[in-house]
């Protein structure tokens, strides 16, 4: 059912492509609205985003918060920069974990195959310093032991032995 | 496994190096088995010295790993610069595909919505 593709693009992005059953406005909707964004844009799971701030509009503010209902968190704030309803949103963002990541530029396309939609998603990939932050997020919020190697292997200096 | 003091190359080195059509070309070969500099260099118009040279990326990498055996030094594989990538691309995917399968109930929920006649407004249904 989720036919998701996940492939690098040079050595600098990610692209991601997904269909949905559902036609573009639908889906960019969905990626627009705060009430529809809080429903499934939550990661992990056990994960909720109790604020939800999208205005938009170029220049509009993203701010999203998540929670796991445990005292844990970490939020995200961006801007919108084009929006071609309901075909195209690009945007900037940062995680702070606590401290904010370099930005991320995210190209999204939502464009019309037979009765649904095919969305491609296009992203920056975050430098090796990011990845580890968030890797070491994802291991707090309880991901899989395998995360845990990588985040000791990405992150030799914090290991007590040497 | 216990890490020996060689830290872990980071994921930028890792990416560069695979940024390259001859050094993927390379790694696919080496996918098939170990091979010196020269059976490497075999399919491609490219010297020793060049061949040698992407070869040192990919190793400074951690992408391949080579012994002295003799007069040469056959290259193979190293698991680990691969892994590296492949863990980080798993993580994201994971995350995202529950994201999107979340996503695939809130659309069918919006539809449906649409379908009934619903009153327009914010009166309770």
């Amino acid at each position: 059912m989720s036919k998701m593709s996940l492939e690098m693009e040079g050595d600098t992005h990610v692209v991601v492509k997904r269909y949905f059953a559902a036609p573009p406005e639908a889906v960019f909707r969905a990626h627009t609205d705060p009430a529809l964004i809080q429903k499934w844009l939550l990661g992990p799971e056990g994960w909720t985003m109790p604020v939800c701030i999208s205005e938009p509009r170029p220049k509009g503010k993203i701010r999203y918060e998540w929670s796991n209902g445990k005292g844990q968190g970490f939020y995200l704030t961006g801007e919108y920069l084009e929006l071609e309803p309901f075909s195209r949103i690009v945007h900037v963002e940062r995680m702070y974990l606590p401290d904010p990541t370099p930005d991320n530029h995210i190209e999204t396309r939502f464009l019309p195959e037979g009765e649904g939609t095919l969305m491609t998603m296009r992203m920056t990939l975050p430098d090796a310093q990011t990845r580890k932050q968030m890797l070491a997020s994802g291991m707090e919020s309880g991901m899989d032991a395998s995360f845990v190697r990588l985040e000791e292997m990405l992150a030799p200096d914090i290991l007590p032995s040497r | 496994m216990r890490r020996q003091s060689r830290t872990a190359p980071p994921l930028d080195l890792a990416f560069s190096a695979l940024s390259d059509p001859t050094r993927r070309a390379i790694l696919a070969r080496l996918a098939k088995g170990e091979a010196t500099v020269l059976q490497l260099a075999a399919p491609f118009e490219m010297s020793q010295p060049a061949i040698s040279r992407h070869v040192k990326v990919l190793a400074k990498a951690g992408f391949i790993t080579q012994r002295v055996e003799g007069a040469t030094r056959p290259c193979r594989l190293a698991r680990h610069g691969l892994e590296e990538i492949d863990n980080w691309i798993a993580m994201l995917r994971k995350a995202l595909e529950a994201n999107y399968s979340r996503l695939d109930v809130v659309l069918a929920a919006m539809q449906s919505a649409e379908e009934k006649p619903s009153r327009k407004g914010k009166s309770k249904r």
